[in-house]
């Protein structure tokens, strides 16, 4: 992989969960997480729960209840062409930097029209005015290639919407802010089969060899859709293995169990 | 509360009329020069009265009113050390400096200035709004809605005017709704009252455009104890609107209105209402209306603004199949504390209502829903149904949920009552800003969000304004 763009780096990274209530309260999450995210690659992160997925994608998007005690974040920023940290920006800072992160639960926001909502975030982040004639007909576009309810445009952000209504939100936010990296966190939870394809071909009509995909999943069934280029496998905050498409396939076989024990075994 | 120790310190020179010059004039022919002192006596009372040359029915009235002030005790429920401070002497109850006389615009807060600036209201608006002159609107605007109005025989007036031209109908209904014996504040405005609108609709008659304070600015309705009463005759409809979004600088410290409306069979009143006083202001506000068969009331009711507010407005069903509305937002920032609510009596069968209340909290800011829902006896199959939203945008800031019931019927009748409490969660923030939305644009569009069941009853202009002053709100841009 040496000769390939490196995008984000990821360098012994340690943060802990402050409960925003009890800031003594603290619990450490992530015990030096080491990875390398490269340009027009999906890496798939995979690990048993509580292993620190989900708080690696929240720590890399900035969430304020994260610290992080060492190590770094750093990604490529394509103006000086040098990598640069991250750890230091707001999360809308970052999101205009081109990182994306899609969300288990997505919030639903009572009162908030969708169409305001997304052309509002379409307008930072491309950092430009969008008239309201262009905004509907690029939704309109990206909409239909999802298979999505036009009346959903009627409602108010996530409010009332079916789990899968919101995954498909989710992917829709993604096609139209067109990020540079984007972490999809669980995407295929609490999908149907039908729901789980149109998902992941909205996904896949996105690849590209700029953009690079950061896929957290427990299942082995999304990178049936989605291949991954490379395989991380995260457990007590760490990666423990990393490999090709085909540790997806001995994870499958062994479980999580296994492959943790090997690890520590081996360290 | 510098100022308020210097005017106390001023009112010690116990001038009378004579002494200053605050000038007074009505837009109409008679002008009057009218010397202020702070504090009330019945010969101010007396005065008052002489110098509007009312009737002896409205003098006799405001004597009694005022001795009904007196003797009643100050509540003792809602912001009681509030109440307690407010220094009756150091209020000019009549003809005061923002009348005829006009401020200047150096005298008017900065950040006051900022904010008009900001909503970007005309120049000649932030004026009037800073108490800077006492009208913007232009007269041929004025005076064609009115003209049309007349067409229709509705009236449309000032209440000084009203008790001259319509002397009839005034009398027949001042105060058959909110008695000065009602509350302390009441009785102090039936005895101090000058200015508000007076809307009468004959039957029949569907006012179809908004009537708004804004038209009738020349007739001092802002003022500061101002009285208010609308008729609606069988099967009309109005829709009144005062007020505004944008701050309403005063100096006076107390507000104190009484509003009563009388809805006819079969009519409808919906009544407006934004509040943005200053927050040096004590808004106690009385506003009741009644509603005979199947007439409907609604009252829309926004309070921004203000230091303390305290305000209930209420709907008597007394008529088969009335129904009555209360529909409320309340923000309280830093040092304010709003006491809101409503009050709805089923008195008659058949009655619905319903009562949606939402409030907001910020910067140690405190709100409190106070409704009370009443079912009479015999009001057989009377429908209720009661929700109050409390959002709080930090760990500081209080909101408390009273919801009071009685229930004397229990054939067919529902009451309904629904209460939630919650934050503007970092979470939520959080995936907003992911998507690139800054974090104040973030909050703002959450409370935009939580009013919108409110915004959406305003008209157009009032809803845009409302929405981004509380996204200035947010932003920490003003005050």
């Amino acid at each position: 992989m040496t000769n390939e763009t490196l995008l984000l780096d990821i360098e012994n990274l340690h943060a802990q969960y402050v409960n925003p209530h009890n800031q003594n309260e603290k619990i450490n999450i992530l015990n030096g997480i080491n990875l390398k995210i490269y340009k027009g690659k999906k890496h798939a992160i995979m690990g048993p729960n509580g292993s620190g997925k989900s708080t690696l994608s929240s720590v890399i998007m900035g969430h304020p209840h994260y610290q992080i005690t060492q190590g770094d974040i750093r990604y490529y920023n394509q103006q000086t062409s040098k990598m640069e940290s991250i750890t230091g920006l707001l999360p809308h800072e970052r999101a205009k930097k081109g990182i994306f992160m899609s969300f288990q639960n997505p919030v639903s926001v009572p009162g908030l029209p969708v169409t305001q909502f997304l052309r509002a975030s379409l307008q930072n982040i491309r950092g430009k005015d969008i008239t309201v004639k262009d905004f509907r007909k690029e939704l309109k576009s990206n909409m239909e290639a999802l298979q999505m309810n036009p009346d959903l445009m009627k409602r108010y952000l996530n409010e009332g919407f079916s789990g899968g209504e919101k995954k498909r939100m989710e992917i829709l936010q993604l096609s139209l802010l067109q990020p540079r990296i984007a972490i999809l966190d669980e995407i295929d939870s609490g999908l149907d089969i039908d729901a789980l394809r149109q998902v992941s071909e909205g996904i896949n009509r996105l690849v590209d060899n700029e953009r690079a995909f950061i896929l957290i999943t427990h299942y082995k069934r999304l990178l049936d859709y989605i291949a991954p280029d490379s395989v991380h496998i995260i457990a007590e905050g760490k990666i423990i293995k990393e490999g090709g498409p085909e540790l997806v396939d001995i994870l499958e076989s062994t479980g999580y169990e296994e492959i943790v024990k090997e690890a520590k075994l081996a360290s | 509360m510098n100022d308020l120790e210097s005017t106390k310190a001023k009112s010690k020179d116990k001038a009378s009329f004579e002494k200053e010059d605050y000038k007074y004039g009505f837009h109409d022919a008679e002008q009057f020069i009218f010397k202020a002192e702070r504090g009330l006596t019945e010969e101010i009372v007396r005065n008052i009265s002489k110098i509007k040359n009312e009737p002896q029915w409205m003098t006799d009235f405001r004597v009694e009113s005022y001795r009904i002030f007196l003797e009643k005790p100050m509540p003792n429920w809602g912001d009681v050390k509030g109440l307690n401070s407010i220094d009756f002497e150091s209020i000019y109850y009549y003809l005061k400096p923002t009348g005829g006389q006009e401020r200047s615009w150096d005298d008017v807060p900065e950040d006051i200035k900022n904010t008009f600036e900001k909503l970007g209201i005309p120049e000649a608006e932030q004026k009037f709004l800073g108490g800077v002159t006492a009208q913007y609107e232009s007269e041929v605007v004025y005076h064609s809605i009115r003209e049309d109005l007349e067409k229709l025989g509705v009236i449309f007036t000032d209440m000084d005017t009203a008790l001259r031209e319509h002397s009839d109908i005034v009398k027949k209904y001042f105060s058959t709704i909110i008695p000065p014996s009602d509350n302390k504040f009441a009785a102090l405005n039936s005895a101090v009252w000058s200015g508000g609108s007076f809307i009468y609709v004959p039957p029949d008659t569907d006012v179809a455009i908004p009537l708004q304070a804004y038209f009738r600015i020349n007739a001092k309705n802002m003022g500061q104890f101002e009285r208010t009463l609308i008729i609606t005759d069988k099967n009309s409809k109005v829709h009144y609107i005062e007020g505004c979004t944008a701050p309403t600088y005063s100096t006076d410290s107390l507000h104190s209105a009484v509003v009563e409306l009388i809805a006819m069979e079969g009519s409808t009143i919906r009544y407006s209402t934004i509040q943005n006083w200053s927050n040096n202001v004590y808004n106690l506000v009385t506003k009741r209306a009644v509603a005979y068969e199947n007439a409907r009331v609604e009252w829309v009711d926004g309070n921004i603004g203000s230091k303390v507010t305290m305000k209930y407005p209420a709907v008597y069903l007394k008529g088969r199949g009335a129904h009555g509305e209360v529909l409320s937002i309340a923000y309280a920032g830093k040092g304010q504390h709003q006491d809101a609510g409503a009050k709805i009596v089923h008195a008659a069968p058949d009655t619905t209502s319903s009562i949606l209340s939402k409030s907001l909290t910020k910067d140690g800011g405190q709100s409190t829903y106070r409704g009370l829902i009443k079912v009479y006896k015999d009001s057989i199959n009377s429908k209720s149904s009661v929700k109050c939203d409390a959002l709080m945008l930090d760990n500081k800031s209080t909101s408390l949920t009273l919801p009071y019931m009685e229930i004397e019927e229990e054939r067919g009748v529902r009451v309904q009552h629904e209460a939630t409490v919650s934050k503007v969660d970092d979470d939520m923030l959080f995936f907003m800003t992911s998507r690139g939305i800054s974090e104040d644009d973030a909050k703002g569009m959450v409370i935009n969000g939580f009013i919108e069941p409110f915004t959406r009853e305003l008209p157009m202009e009032y809803a845009v304004e409302l929405n981004r002053l509380i996204q200035l709100e947010m932003q920490g841009a003003i005050g």
